[in-house]
């Protein structure tokens, strides 16, 4: 097991260097440069600020720095369009946040997808399934975006029961639409998912096997269907990850939510390019951790790949 | 009085195309320590006919008539009843021992949990059983290799694995459902003599489900020749191959390869098996029978014309027995 | 909202066996396409999405950038959807149509979505064709390079992009094209390894036909069911993306728009009351999202069916 997580971290460290590199690249390629607004600035303004911020440093110079920057300190750089903060600091702010609302919304769609899909899968071709697949298809046309407003308009507008936007650690009638706006149509996919490979798993010899031994219902299902039923929900769930992380920009400004998103496409209407970069090379981090954290899961289920 | 009675068993599956009559009105039984063959091609129905006794169809099947096992009545049993049935009284092992055990279970917990529900064993004793059992099975180091996971073992090995498991209650009956066929020819050999001396050390009766007639002629002590969802012979195994008194027979014995043959080429019954969700009306079998006649038409019944022999066919005994050439 | 890849490889193995048996599969799966209701519904959707797509600036009264100075700063009241004055989904907040706004959005989010999903198809099955078919290790790091792009967070990127290289609609089409054709490469690559030692073209490259056209003309052809599958479910998740990026406004820019920036607008603005703003361009989006779901869904189906 040591061994496999070693060659999957050989693999995640380089790729996560790359994406610092290739983000970096992408910035010194843009056309004009992150102080280029739509006043010009005096050429000698340009040329402090650019040896400010170490602009005017050879290309390798200005990688190696920005890299070693992350690497050993954590350290992300200034803002270049509030020179007072840093990149770090802007994360620092949203991250709790979306780490909040976000790790809450995964766990809802993994919990409830799995349940509904092998409820559905168990009584097939009854009310529930039928229930079951039916709430699947309709929210895969239900995505973040049309869910947020939609909770807004019904919880908020129409019913008044829960606070349309904001947000506060303290008090969770402020999570609620959040968690339900991002999670809804990836519990529904999850559902799915889970359904089918279930009633495929249900199908199988060994499943047969195990009804022939005379074991009761609920422990085929459990103890010997459900393991294998989760190998594609598993390796659907690092794909479901980086969805929600990019969901959460939808999030943190529909709602006012306040987390990384804000300051993603705060930068991002700002050209703020350090802060884009930080916080795509940390969701980038996020999404090789996690995908780490999957692959060793799906070792763990299925003997057969084990190291 | 028979260890299991099977009586006008019948099973029919809803499909997209319609439904499709997989087993027509068998009625069979097993004594106590007796080895049954039931022989037929892939299609017969003959496999289905054990899943239906062992309640194991699938989600779209349904099963009808009466199976009495040890005098009590198992078919469609509540799950609870059936669940008691399996593996203490029948238990059942499969063609494709690569994908019938759990290949993500140690095979010391697939084993034990068999001993742990059905004898109320604790699980280190039911381990220590399953070893003796993997013992019994011959499987070299078993208390070395109980911890392994199917996939660790080759063919031969998981399918001596699955007798182990289904003999770990003692059964009555032993359903084997091809159990040989995804094996390698050597290995053939050693799983069937050791489903032979384990069906004697351990005095049960044997259903071996096969459409190999070299196995049942080796392993059994009557056989059943099914075709298109019925019985079409049923009858002690020297007498029927020595005799067959069914035309299918005939033409499966004759397409066995024989190394005494002298000329080389293999006979072959001529056609396809038939659609069994549009059976053809009368004797399944007459669009490829060379002893067809009109009576054909109307079904045969299954009828007994010696001791112990039964068939089910309009031709006369003598004409069958004089043109053993109509499958050339 | 995702693409099962468990089913696209169920029907990408079912391709490569129909062509074992020399039978075309298509017949067979016309027929069971065109029983499926699903799926004629859903290709019923798409005609008329299509049409109002194309005809409906004719039916439109009004222009989608003028501005109806009659309803202006009285939007709530006066710029409800009505036959009488012209604006049969009312008008948004600065008082220009609804209708041929919705109109011009579905041109351009129909447009960016079957861009969008032609060049990740294109894109995809080219690369995993040919890695499938050199083989080797051109073939593993190929894949390799696959599996390290399938880690990166592609929304930002496409953002990062969008706003270093401005957000003009070509950007917009290869951005989003480019997002999708990872996984359409993997299950290309497999296809092409099984169909790789097929008779006809071990035929082909013993009598000397370049690698290039063998991919072109012989492998790229067997592909086809499972590329049109892929590029039918494709066209809603392009259509999500941009729609995606358009609400937040980084996508399609003014004067254009798109069904994203238009449902944007109108959660922006419904507790003015003026709920129609978010219910027309929200309606064609879901009903076409459906639309395309079942026409897939039913398309595979038909090619890969299964006895359940």
């Amino acid at each position: 097991m040591f061994a496999y997580i070693l060659r999957r971290l050989a693999i995640a460290v380089p790729t996560l260097l790359l994406l610092i590199v290739l983000s970096f690249l992408l910035m010194h390629l843009a056309p004009g440069g992150p102080f280029t607004q739509e006043r010009a600035l005096p050429p000698q303004v340009l040329a402090n600020l650019n040896a400010k911020y170490g602009l005017d440093d050879p290309l390798w110079r200005q990688i190696w720095n920005y890299v070693w920057g992350i690497v050993v300190h954590f350290d992300f750089g200034p803002s270049f369009v509030y020179p007072d903060r840093t990149v770090n600091q802007l994360i620092a702010d949203g991250f709790p946040v979306t780490l909040t609302y976000g790790s809450l919304a995964f766990l809802a769609a993994v919990a409830v997808g799995i349940t509904l899909g092998t409820l559905a899968a168990i009584r097939q071709n009854t009310w529930l399934d039928y229930l079951a697949v039916g709430i699947s298809i309709g929210a895969q046309v239900l995505p973040n975006f049309v869910m947020a407003p939609l909770l807004v308009l019904v919880l908020t507008l129409w019913l008044g029961w829960l606070p349309g936007g904001g947000w506060s650690f303290s008090d969770p009638s402020f999570w609620i639409m959040p968690v339900i706006a991002l999670s809804t149509s990836y519990m529904a996919s999850i559902a799915r998912i889970t359904r089918s490979s279930m009633l495929e798993v249900l199908g199988s010899n060994h499943i047969r096997t195990a009804r022939a031994k005379g074991m009761p219902e609920h422990r085929v299902i459990l103890r010997h269907a459900l393991r294998p039923a989760m190998l594609p929900v598993v390796s659907y769930l690092g794909p479901v990850f980086v969805s929600m992380i990019t969901g959460s920009v939808v999030i943190d400004i529909y709602f006012s939510t306040g987390g990384i998103g804000k300051a993603f496409v705060d930068s991002a209407l700002n050209r703020d390019y350090a802060v884009m970069m930080g916080v795509t090379i940390l969701v980038g981090a996020l999404t090789i951790l996690f995908n780490l954290v999957v692959d060793i899961l799906y070792a763990w289920i299925d003997p057969k790949i084990r190291y | 009085m028979p260890l299991l009675r099977i009586e006008d068993l019948s099973v029919r599956f809803r499909t997209h195309d319609g439904a499709v009559q997989a087993v027509n009105n068998v009625t069979l039984s097993v004594d106590p320590g007796e080895t049954l063959g039931i022989v037929g091609e892939s299609g017969s129905g003959k496999s289905q006919l054990a899943f239906a006794v062992m309640g194991l169809l699938a989600r779209n099947g349904e099963a009808s008539g009466r199976v009495r096992l040890d005098g009590q009545d198992i078919l469609n049993a509540p799950p609870k009843v059936i669940n008691r049935v399996r593996a203490e009284k029948v238990a059942m092992i499969f063609q494709d021992p690569m994908t019938s055990l759990n290949p993500y279970m140690r095979v010391s917990d697939q084993m034990a949990e068999v001993l742990v529900l059905h004898k109320g064993l604790s699980k280190r004793d039911a381990v220590a059983e399953s070893v003796r059992m993997l013992d019994a099975v011959r499987i070299p180091d078993a208390r070395g290799r109980v911890r392994l996971y199917p996939h660790e073992f080759s063919g031969g090995m998981r399918q001596r694995v699955m007798i182990a498991m289904a003999l770990l209650c003692r059964p009555k009956l032993l359903i084997a459902d091809e159990p040989t066929t995804a094996l390698d020819v050597t290995v053939q050999a050693q799983i069937m003599t050791l489903l032979a001396d384990l069906q004697r050390d351990f005095g049960m009766a044997m259903i071996l489900i096969t459409h190999d007639l070299g196995v049942v002629a080796g392993a059994c002590e009557r056989v059943a020749v099914m075709y298109g969802g019925r019985i079409r012979e049923l009858g002690p195994v020297g007498p029927v191959f020595a005799d067959p008194a069914h035309p299918y027979t005939q033409g499966l014995l004759s397409a066995i390869p024989r190394i005494d043959a002298r000329d080389d080429e293999l006979a072959v019954i001529p056609g396809q098996p038939p659609d069994m969700s549009r059976p053809p009306p009368g004797c399944a079998f007459q669009p490829r029978c060379a002893y067809r006649r009109d009576a054909c038409d109307d079904r045969p019944p299954l009828a007994p014309f010696a001791p112990d022999r039964w068939r089910a066919c309009f031709a006369p005994l003598d004409e069958l027995r004089a043109g053993t050439k109509a499958f050339p | 909202m995702v693409i099962d890849e468990r089913k696209m490889r169920s029907l990408a193995a079912r391709m490569a066996q129909a062509e074992v048996r020399g039978r075309s599969p298509w017949a067979d799966a016309r027929r069971r396409f065109f029983r499926n209701k699903a799926a004629m519904a859903g290709l019923m959707i798409l005609v008329l999405v299509a049409l109002f797509a194309i005809f409906g600036g004719q039916a439109a009264v009004w222009s989608n950038e003028e501005l109806d100075f009659s309803v202006m700063g009285q939007v709530a009241t006066m710029g409800a959807p009505s036959w009488s004055n012209g604006h049969y989904f009312g008008t948004d907040d600065l008082g220009r149509d609804l209708f041929a706004r919705t109109v011009q959005g579905t041109q351009i989010s129909l447009l960016v979505g079957i861009v969008g999903a032609g060049i990740a198809v294109i894109v995809g099955t080219l690369y995993g064709a040919v890695a499938g078919y050199v083989g080797g290790r051109t073939d593993q790091a190929m894949m390799r390079l696959v599996d390290i792009l399938m880690s990166i967070p592609y929304m930002f990127v496409l953002i990062l992009l969008l706003v270093m290289f401005g957000r003009s609609m070509s950007m917009l089409f290869l951005g989003i094209g480019l997002i999708s054709w990872l996984d359409m490469a993997r299950i290309v690559r497999g296809q092409t390894l099984s169909l790789k030692n097929r008779e006809f073209i071990e035929a082909a490259r013993a009598t000397g036909v370049p690698t290039w056209r063998i991919i072109t003309r012989h492998v790229v052809p067997n592909l086809l069911g499972v590329v049109a599958v892929y590029a039918t479910l494709l066209v809603p998740l392009m259509i999500l993306t941009e729609s995606f990026i358009s609400f937040l406004g980084l996508g399609v820019q003014e004067p254009l728009t798109s069904w994203g920036a238009l449902i944007s607008e109108g959660a922006g603005t419904m507790n003015y009351g003026t709920l129609w703003q978010l219910a027309f361009p929200l309606f064609f989006f879901v009903i076409t999202l459906f639309g395309f779901f079942f026409v897939g869904d039913g398309l595979r189906d038909a090619l890969d069916p299964k006895d359940r």
